[in-house]
């Protein structure tokens, strides 16, 4: 839907003053898989951002792993880029819990020290576990604990809202 | 004891008898057949209806541990389970510790066995001095000890020549030779040379380890003329060789053991130690030419092969572990189960678990003639029943069988005219 | 039950890794992606994740062997997993605690891993059938059966160079017979489609009919290589001489050793591979080792790598709450 779309224009809008803000000239974009990584190639189009595009897989930081185990689906992190002193904006789809986030947070720590970090996300659907915010949010929203909010990509990008029973 | 047998259906392969009838036994012999003898007054009576009424089993190979292995198992242990297993005779190989190559060895094992009085344990006296395969072992006086005949023990003469002599020396006591078909140089392994060990990384066994030493073997026995028994014969072409060499009138007989009958190389998979025997089971078609071979009587003899172990020996990857399995339990059920999956006589099938065995030994036992020793087993053919690991009389619990069918149970054993065992539910 | 089914839970996923054999493509794929994934780690500035963070491994070594033991090592602590080696001498003169009794102490440390080399074949499987049900086996060379890491980090490497599997010809070279890389290698080239394995030897190196394994037999280097897209050249041991197997290594370099010559019958970008370590001069040429065509060196690299990914796969599973493991 253009819904999506939309939102992501409000982000590229609440980014651009951000960064002018804190006299950010060069940011680099890092998007979380896979959705923050749509949503992040978006951003880096509408701001004009030449750096290339970072992707992190936090499936190996992930604190639940003796719970879940490794992802069969995973893909490999890639940072084409030195990220010492650099500013970085992470950006994501859903932010939930706050554990994704903290988990690519020790993630692109592990790869150099960042002179920043900025989050920027689609949906922020609170429920926060860990004490984390974003500096971007497309749309707050706050559906019931069982409402599954996902977005389906890469194009068309389409937010769905999943209850499970 | 006067002890009547009444009412079973008596099989004696010795006169190819199959009726039904009573036996009467008293002061340890077969005192009539049909008709009660003069002044025969039961003081026991067996209710055999339903059941077959056959001689003892003799188990040509039965490794009883002692002297020697007694933490492994006790003449007294393992006879105790023979006779569960309506088994009334064992013959005991060579290779005990010290190895039966004096009179006095061979009196002590009598002794024991006498002692523990549930079955009759005969035994083979050594070759060779200590079963080296140097030196001549005292045959002679092996035999008068009461040796039933001499044998390599499972560690077969290399030197050609000592080979020679051995025989020629045997023959000239009318012994009969058992021997041990292979060759040590081509047996370095664990499991038969094939598919199986080339999956799994095992190192092999060829057939020609077997059948090249029975091929070499005949030959010495044609220009020598000395009876030889091979034991466990394990390749179909091994059955072959035996097979012509019988029909050429040769003195030659062999015998196959139970488990080379049911399993084969593709048991080993899963590295299963209770499968890791020698010699080792081979393939379908070997498995296949030792049952025809047992039932057209080129085979005369079924035996356990029976090597109770400890269970350290068998725990471990398999090339760490000892060779054998605990077969007394299982011998008569295992035999049966064959028998009814192949359609093989009754008859046929008792020849080669008694008779058989009996004739390859010169014994006068082995069959239920008047006058016989009273030495039998009952059973019951059709029950059918699963083996429990509890269900293993033997202190080796060694089995692959545990959870197998069987077929046939024994409800009474006697031995000596004695009853050394009845089945209770 | 066969060694293929103690090593997979009742979802069909890996708990233990034991063996090559009965896999199926998607747990081969599974770990060769989950490697992918991992092969960065040892570029950047902190060469570990957290993945294994309060686990414990232990490199059970019956057969001594540093380098393989090193490379577990190296795999675990990337993983932030702590190590125990423990170097266990089997020689007959000092034969001690039965396996199951060494077993039982070890378990008694509060371990999750067992890393396990021994030189009997079946010897992985046996630990594995015995140890408790949370703890996660790795084969890391039983015998003549497997070696199934070393497999896994083989095709690994091919696919990284020649990643069309139903396209290529392997030959395997050397020591069959004793050779538990080549039987996992084997199985895992089937598994994900191999258009033709070869297999090249003189008659006493090739085990009882090794056919039925699915490949082709050569006698000779000079039939057996040509037009393959990747070798590799097994490595050939001393006691080889010993056992009446081969008159000398000079003759088997002199037939089989891998030339430049004889590389140049394989197709112009054919793989050279060695599962290592190389004797020159006798499986294989100096210059050819050495050369542009080797890929022997990212083998080692690429060994991290898909150990990790192994260890990482394996332990999760054991971790699951929905699996037969607690």
């Amino acid at each position: 839907m253009g819904d999506t779309e939309l939102l992501i224009d409000a982000m590229a809008g609440q980014l651009r003053d951000l960064l002018t803000e804190r006299s950010i000239a060069d940011p680099v974009l890092v998007g979380i898989h896979t959705g923050g990584v749509w949503i992040a190639e978006r951003l880096r189009q509408r701001l004009g951002i030449t750096a290339p595009l970072g992707q992190l897989d936090v499936s190996f930081y992930r604190d639940d792993f003796s719970r879940v185990g490794v992802n069969p689906h995973i893909r490999p992190s890639e940072l084409p880029f030195d990220i010492e002193g650099r500013h970085l904006v992470l950006v994501d789809d859903v932010l939930n819990t706050g554990r994704t986030v903290r988990a690519a947070l020790n993630e692109l720590f592990d790869y150099g020290r960042p002179a920043s970090v900025l989050l920027a996300v689609l949906v922020d659907r609170g429920g926060r576990q860990l004490p984390i915010e974003a500096n971007v949010v497309g749309t707050r929203m706050n559906p019931p604990d069982n409402q599954n909010v996902q977005l389906n990509g890469p194009d068309p990008l389409q937010l769905t809202f999943q209850t499970s029973s | 004891m006067h002890i009547l047998i009444q009412g079973g259906r008596v099989i004696d392969p010795a006169h190819q008898f199959d009726a039904v009838t009573d036996v009467f036994v008293a002061v340890g012999r077969i005192a009539g057949l049909g008709q009660r003898p003069a002044g025969f007054k039961a003081e026991r009576v067996i209710d055999a209806s339903g059941h077959i009424v056959c001689p003892g089993l003799i188990d040509l190979c039965a490794r009883l541990r002692e002297p020697g292995l007694e933490h492994k198992a006790t003449i007294a242990s393992e006879t105790r389970a023979a006779a569960a297993g309506g088994i009334t005779t064992l013959v005991c190989p060579p290779d005990t510790d010290p190895v039966i190559d004096e009179p006095a060895v061979v009196e002590l094992i009598r002794r024991r066995a006498k002692a523990a009085g549930h079955a009759r344990v005969l035994t083979l006296g050594a070759l060779t001095h200590r079963l080296r395969g140097e030196r001549l072992a005292e045959m002679a006086a092996l035999k008068e000890a009461g040796c039933v005949g001499v044998g390599d023990g499972g560690r077969p003469i290399t030197n050609t020549r000592v080979l020679r002599r051995a025989l020629e020396y045997a023959a000239t006591f009318d012994l009969t030779v058992f021997l041990t078909p292979l060759d040590p140089e081509l047996s370095h392994g664990l499991a038969h040379e094939g598919q199986v060990s080339t999956r799994l990384g095992l190192p092999g066994i060829l057939a020609a380890a077997e059948t090249g030493i029975i091929a070499r073997d005949l030959e010495l026995i044609r220009d020598i003329g000395v009876r030889v028994h091979f034991g466990r014969l394990s390749c179909a072409r091994s059955v072959e060789l035996v097979a012509r060499a019988q029909a050429e009138g040769l003195p030659v007989s062999a015998d196959a053991a139970i488990h080379h009958l049911h399993l084969t190389e593709n048991d080993l998979l899963g590295f299963d130690s209770e499968c890791h025997v020698r010699p080792p089971l081979r393939s379908q078609r070997d498995r296949d030419a030792l049952r025809a071979g047992v039932s057209n009587g080129t085979l005369g003899a079924l035996c356990s092969d029976h090597q109770p172990h400890e269970s350290d020996a068998k725990c471990g990857p398999l090339g760490d572990t000892e060779p054998g399995i605990s077969g007394l339990d299982t011998l008569l059920g295992l035999s049966l189960r064959l028998a009814r999956d192949h359609g093989w006589p009754l008859m046929t099938l008792i020849e080669r678990l008694s008779w058989g065995p009996a004739r390859i030994l010169g014994l006068p036992s082995g069959h239920l003639g008047v006058g016989a020793p009273a030495d039998l087993c009952i059973f019951d053919p059709d029950a059918s029943w699963r083996l429990a690991a509890s269900h293993l009389r033997s202190r080796g619990q060694n089995s692959p069988f545990i959870g197998w069918e069987l077929q046939g149970r024994v409800t009474h054993t006697l031995f000596d005219g004695e009853l050394v065992y009845a089945y209770e539910a | 039950m066969t060694t293929t089914s103690i090593q997979l839970d009742r979802q069909g996923r890996l708990l233990h890794f034991l063996t090559t054999e009965g896999l199926s493509r998607r747990h081969l794929t599974e770990i060769l992606d989950t490697a992918e994934s991992l092969r960065g780690v040892a570029e950047r500035r902190v060469k570990k994740l957290p993945t294994l963070h309060g686990k414990t491994v232990v490199n059970l070594f019956f057969e001594a062997s540093t380098r393989t033991r090193t490379t577990f090592e190296l795999a675990a602590k990337r993983l932030s997993a702590d190590v125990l080696n423990l170097n266990i001498a089997t020689s007959s003169a000092v034969k001690g605690e039965s396996l199951l009794d060494t077993l039982r102490n070890i378990e008694a440390m509060q371990c999750d891993m067992f890393v396990v080399r021994h030189e009997q074949s079946g010897a992985a499987e046996f630990i594995a059938r015995h140890v408790k049900p949370h703890i996660a086996v790795l084969n890391a060379g039983d015998g003549r059966h497997a070696h199934p890491t070393q497999a896994m980090l083989d095709v690994f490497t091919i696919r990284r160079h020649k990643p069309d599997f139903p396209s290529l010809r392997v030959a395997i070279v050397g020591d069959i017979l004793h050779s538990r890389v080549a039987r996992s290698l084997i199985h895992a080239l089937s598994i994900l489609g191999a258009g033709e394995i070869r297999v090249i030897a003189p008659c006493t190196l090739l085990p009882a009919q090794v056919e039925s394994l699915g490949v082709q037999v050569f006698h000779l280097p000079e039939q057996g290589l040509r037009d393959v897209d990747v070798i590799v050249m097994l490595r050939l041991q001393r006691e080889r001489m010993e056992g009446a197997l081969l008159p000398s290594e000079q003759e088997f370099f002199q037939r089989y050793g891998l030339t430049e010559d004889r590389l140049a019958l394989a197709k112009p970008d054919a793989l050279v591979m060695h599962p290592g370590p190389i004797n020159r001069g006798v499986e294989i040429d100096s210059r050819v080792a050495d050369g542009a065509r080797s890929v022997i060196l990212e083998q080692v690299t690429n060994g991290i790598a898909v150990r990790m990914a192994i260890m990482s796969i394996t332990l999760g599973n054991h971790a699951r709450p929905d699996g037969e493991i607690a």
